[in-house]
């Protein structure tokens, strides 16, 4: 009876429940495989799947984070070698990012003690995934079609100059080869740095289309500007979590990032060989299924409406 | 690796004088339980088990005996401590955490064993005097609650009702058996989520329904192991655990990179 179920059985000791081993390192395996043939982060699949396999929705967000920080890492240094990073933007965000996570924590802390936190997590990734999911699949579906008219694909120029570029403290960065206000650049490190310690996720599928769209940051250093920023404010918001809420878990984390940098591997070779399109929608449906599953499960009446925790002190612990 | 409770052979407390006093008068009784050891360490695969007391009763009356009349109820009762009970109600379709109560003081765990069904021991009064009872927890608000009355009573009762879901709560009647006229065995539930820290045995004797006496132990539950190591460097060592988690994660994605470099 306890055989083999036993023998893949392991106790997450800060989850504090019994999981089996090849489960999570599948989905590490499976999360970055994805993010490997897409480029992108993959917290914000990893936390919501933790979530449905019943891992405590705080930790599931404080591990997640811990997670991407692997998945960022040795892309930021690819990036870095290959001089396609800009360390001046890059370390304004990360300075935004840093003071948006510590506001994140505080509200997660808060959330917490309000017994809110899972309700908000929920809501937080049913509107991301829905919106994010959403753009990929409309944008390529767009692009099929434009293929499939004989066109060829093109992403729009980002050449003119927007609302942003009126703003006021501009400064130089060369290595991007632009001219702006540093008042968004912070606002937009302090969100993603908000939504890392919150979610759990990198943020790169918001930071990647707002410094191309909004920044008019050139593409060939967005990706890894933007990896450099995650790894800092990630690799804090784990510190942070670990300090006031002790919910991260390193032996799930382990887990989950031994998986992903295996899994990644492999996506990346594949995604080099497929066709981007139907990839993307796939994914967008993924995305999509994923929300949806959350956004269900907002709605569908408890089997028990009472709960019960401990109560938690307020104030520094 | 199996887990392992400690099972426990535990010391009984045959009185010497059992038999020998048999001819005083009633009223001498006396109920003993023992443990055989103060520690329990229980690794982290623990699944629940069962724990078993072993007990006597000393200077008891035959005749009564006999009627069996008497009748002994065995707790084992972890540390306290404040719980939030919860209820979530409709908010715009979503369901929502709305109403909550915070009672302090609270047994984490309750386990409870007995020679018969509780009705059948005493009346429910002795029961709520004693204190005895997953409904006679005396189950404490918090003193700045705005909740009303009612709200708290209805809290009140869902606790031991949520507790005893999660198993952490558990009476077993029955379970308390006597092995010869002196010696009684009780079973109770050691769930898989056992809190560590102490835990109070106590026992109860009643005899024709009026309540005699009571005997307590206590017993240490502690977590061996890596995964509780880590759990308590967690804890205890917050800010380095934290920098160890990125330092791994660091680590993790740069031997990625090492062992699966293409050229």
């Amino acid at each position: 009876m306890m055989g083999l179920g036993f023998a893949l059985g392991i106790y997450l000791p800060i989850a504090e429940i019994s999981v089996n081993i090849f489960v999570l390192f599948g989905m590490g395996a499976a999360v970055g495989f994805l993010s490997g043939m897409f480029g992108v982060g993959g917290g914000f699949l990893i936390t919501p799947l933790l979530i449905f396999y019943n891992i405590p929705p705080a930790v599931a967000v404080a591990t997640g984070a811990n997670q991407v920080i692997a998945s960022s890492f040795s892309g930021a240094l690819t990036h870095f070698r290959r001089g396609t990073l800009d360390l001046k933007l890059g370390s304004l965000l990360v300075i935004g990012g840093i003071v948006g996570a510590g506001v994140g924590i505080y509200v997660f802390v808060l959330l917490r003690e309000l017994g809110q936190l899972d309700l908000i997590v929920s809501l937080l990734y049913v509107v991301f995934l829905s919106t994010v999911g959403g753009l990929m699949l409309y944008e390529s579906v767009q692009s099929m079609r434009r293929t499939r008219a004989g066109q060829l694909a093109t992403l729009k120029k980002p050449g003119q100059h927007n609302w942003v570029h009126r703003l006021p403290f501009k400064m130089r960065f060369r290595q991007s080869k632009i001219y702006v206000s540093i008042i968004p650049v912070l606002v937009l490190g302090g969100a993603i740095g908000f939504l890392s310690s919150i979610m759990g996720v990198g943020g790169g599928f918001i930071m990647v289309p707002a410094m191309i769209y909004l920044l008019k940051v050139p593409t060939n250093v967005v990706i890894g500007t933007s990896l450099y920023q995650i790894v800092f404010v990630t690799a804090f918001t784990t510190v942070m979590q670990a300090t006031t809420n002790q919910s991260v878990d390193i032996v799930l984390a382990l887990l989950l990032m031994s998986g992903g940098v295996i899994g990644a591997q492999y996506g990346a070779r594949i995604g080099q060989k497929l066709r981007g399109e139907q990839l993307r929608a796939l994914l967008a449906m993924l995305v999509l299924a994923v929300g949806l599953r959350l956004a269900i499960e907002l709605f569908v009446t408890p089997d028990d409406l009472y709960s019960i925790s401990l109560a938690l002190t307020t104030g520094a612990s | 690796m199996r887990a392992l409770a400690n099972v426990l052979a535990l010391t009984i407390w045959l009185g010497a004088s059992a038999t020998a006093l048999a001819q005083q008068p009633v009223n001498k009784e006396t109920v003993e339980i023992g443990l055989s050891t103060d520690t329990i360490a229980i690794t982290s695969g623990f699944r629940g088990t069962d724990l078993t007391v072993f007990g006597a009763l000393d200077n008891a009356d035959p005749l009564i005996q006999r009627q069996g009349r008497y009748d002994v109820v065995v707790i084992l009762q972890g540390p306290e401590r404040d719980f939030v009970v919860r209820r979530k109600d409709r908010f715009f379709g979503i369901w929502v955490n709305m109403e909550s109560v915070t009672f302090q003081h609270i047994p984490a765990s309750y386990s409870l064993a007995s020679t018969r069904s509780l009705q059948d021991i005493t009346t429910p009064k002795v029961f709520a005097q004693l204190g005895l009872g997953v409904n006679n927890i005396f189950y404490e608000p918090t003193p700045d609650g705005f909740e009303s009355s009612a709200a708290l009573k209805e809290f009140s009762t869902e606790l031991p009702r949520l507790k005893l879901k999660q198993k952490l709560y558990s009476q077993r009647m029955g379970d308390v058996q006597f092995l010869s006229s002196t010696l009684f065995r009780a079973t109770l539930s050691l769930p898989a989520n056992v809190p560590v820290g102490k835990h109070v045995a106590r026992a109860y004797l009643f005899r024709n329904g009026e309540f005699l006496r009571e005997s307590t132990t206590s017993l240490n539950i502690v977590k061996a192991g890596l995964e509780f190591r880590i759990y308590r460097a967690a804890n205890q060592h917050s800010l380095l655990y934290g920098l160890f988690a990125v330092f791994l994660a660091v680590i993790t994605g740069w031997m990625g990179r090492l062992v699966f470099r293409k050229d």
